[in-house]
């Protein structure tokens, strides 16, 4: 086993009854690393990513999380320590924005005064001035608000790695490029290892440390940046192309 | 007043009866409530495990279902030969409206938790949420508001079945009805069947408000 790998994937395998939704995927991801899952939609990218916090279970073959196989974690330990976001629709409606970052701490019975605490410092963290954000809820924000909300609350127990599901796929593209920005910085100050899922090439450039191209539920491209763009797979010459559309105009 | 009221304000049939009215609406109220109370202790976790276990889902919901078609009357007729639960007075009726109450309790109660956005069901499952957290802290407070409006049907359409009740002499309201219906004496009806009316809209109004006040809006409406 690699022995800077924070996650490892083994043979996976993953099918709902005869239908084989991912298959070979073996690949680690280190420490402190930003990887991004790529693919159209239906590629298995997300599939493959709640793997990691075992929303789904390998039919063959292991996912290792910090070493350990995750059928052999307890479930909502494993979940605890893994941050998740998604779409902006993720947000408890009846919730604040304070008690919507709190939420693990509160599950982890952290007293409410640090709760309190944690989730204020976090609004200053991710850009929203806890006096002016605390007490609203999800639907008195923008959807770039949400989405550092959603942030915020990922971060709140400190997990090592997070998980994050096309979450800025519904905002606009400025405050998307403003918000990718933020989060590689805030990837790079806290060490995070971040696993993030987009169908938007640009993304992820501006992002990763790595690129994983998923195609037809396995993992045809894996490298940086630079070996993505020498590859010659015709699924990353297709995203390439993507590219060179803006080029040309 | 209309032309053809009562001579004097002691002759109208709100009046004339009051006393017996106040009592009899308390023994109405008592047989209603009881009811709902004990269909909601039974019918909201029939409803919740019914989301947690699909196979139960159809079978549940047609037991239900053809308890409510059954005539009412013929209902307090066929619980007079059971033993316990059965035979004449308050329990015997209690029974009857408890069975009446259970369709629209946990059909709400199953639609207002499928119907929490999966989005946030899976970002609850994603942070670590164990199946109970999930339940007590984000599907019944988000299903809330559905789950009061099976309520407040079960609530109203209880508060008119139970009139007949006194039929099998469990008293309430319907008692004015059935002696106004014997005695042909359209005051003695109107002193039962308004006061019921009344409170059917009363309770409507009531659980309607509460239901309004703890449905959660994630509309961007307040922007």
């Amino acid at each position: 086993m690699n022995s800077g790998a924070i996650v490892e994937f083994q043979q996976v395998q993953f099918a709902v009854g005869e239908r084989v939704l991912l298959a070979d995927l073996n690949f680690a991801i280190a420490a402190g690393e930003f990887l991004v899952l790529l693919g159209r939609s239906g590629s298995g990218k997300t599939t493959t990513m709640k793997l990691i916090n075992r929303l789904i279970t390998p039919t063959q073959g292991q996912v290792l999380v910090q070493g350990r196989p995750t059928t052999e974690w307890n479930s909502i330990q494993l979940r605890r320590q893994i941050g998740y976001v998604i779409q902006e629709t993720g947000l408890f409606p009846h919730y604040t924005v304070e008690q919507n970052i709190g939420l693990v701490p509160t599950l982890q019975r952290w007293n409410p005064k640090q709760v309190k605490a944690r989730a204020h410092e976090l609004l200053d963290l991710v850009g929203l001035e806890p006096g002016k954000f605390a007490d609203r809820y999800p639907r008195q924000l923008s959807g770039g608000q949400r989405q550092r909300v959603g942030v915020a609350r990922a971060l709140a127990a400190d997990p090592p790695i997070m998980l994050m599901d096309e979450p800025f796929g519904a905002l606009d593209p400025i405050t998307r490029v403003e918000l990718q920005q933020e989060l590689r910085q805030l990837q790079r100050t806290l060490g995070k290892t971040i696993v993030f899922v987009t169908h938007d090439l640009q993304e992820a450039f501006t992002l990763a440390s790595r690129i994983g191209l998923m195609d037809g539920g396995r993992m045809v491209v894996l490298g940086t940046r630079d070996e993505f763009q020498r590859s010659t797979h015709p699924e990353a010459q297709a995203f390439l192309k993507t590219l060179q559309v803006v080029d040309a105009q | 007043m209309p032309d053809e009221a009562p001579k004097t304000w002691n002759d109208f049939f709100l009046i004339r009866y009051g006393g017996e009215i106040a009592q009899r609406a308390l023994e109405h109220l008592f047989l209603v409530a009881v009811a709902v109370a004990i269909a909601v202790a039974i019918g909201v976790p029939l409803g919740i495990l019914i989301t947690r276990k699909p196979a139960l889902r159809q079978p549940v919901l047609v037991v239900a279902n053809v308890l409510q078609t059954i005539p009412s009357l013929a209902l307090f007729g066929l619980l007079l030969p059971v033993p316990i639960i059965g035979g004449v007075g308050r329990v015997p009726a209690i029974v009857a409206l408890t069975l009446y109450s259970f369709l629209p309790i946990i059909r709400n109660t199953y639609s207002g938790i499928m119907n929490v956005d999966p989005a946030i069901r899976e970002a609850g499952r994603g942070m670590g949420m164990t199946q109970w957290e999930l339940l007590q802290r984000v599907e019944l407070p988000l299903a809330i508001g559905v789950i009061l409006a099976g309520i407040r049907v079960a609530t109203v359409i209880n508060i008119g079945i139970a009139t007949i009740a006194a039929a099998i002499g469990a008293g309430g309201l319907g008692y004015f009805i059935f002696r106004g219906i014997s005695t042909i004496d359209n005051d003695l009806i109107l002193a039962g069947a308004v006061p019921a009316a009344g409170i059917a809209l009363i309770a409507d109004a009531a659980i309607g408000w509460l239901e309004r006040r703890l449905t959660v809006s994630s509309s961007a409406t307040n922007r």
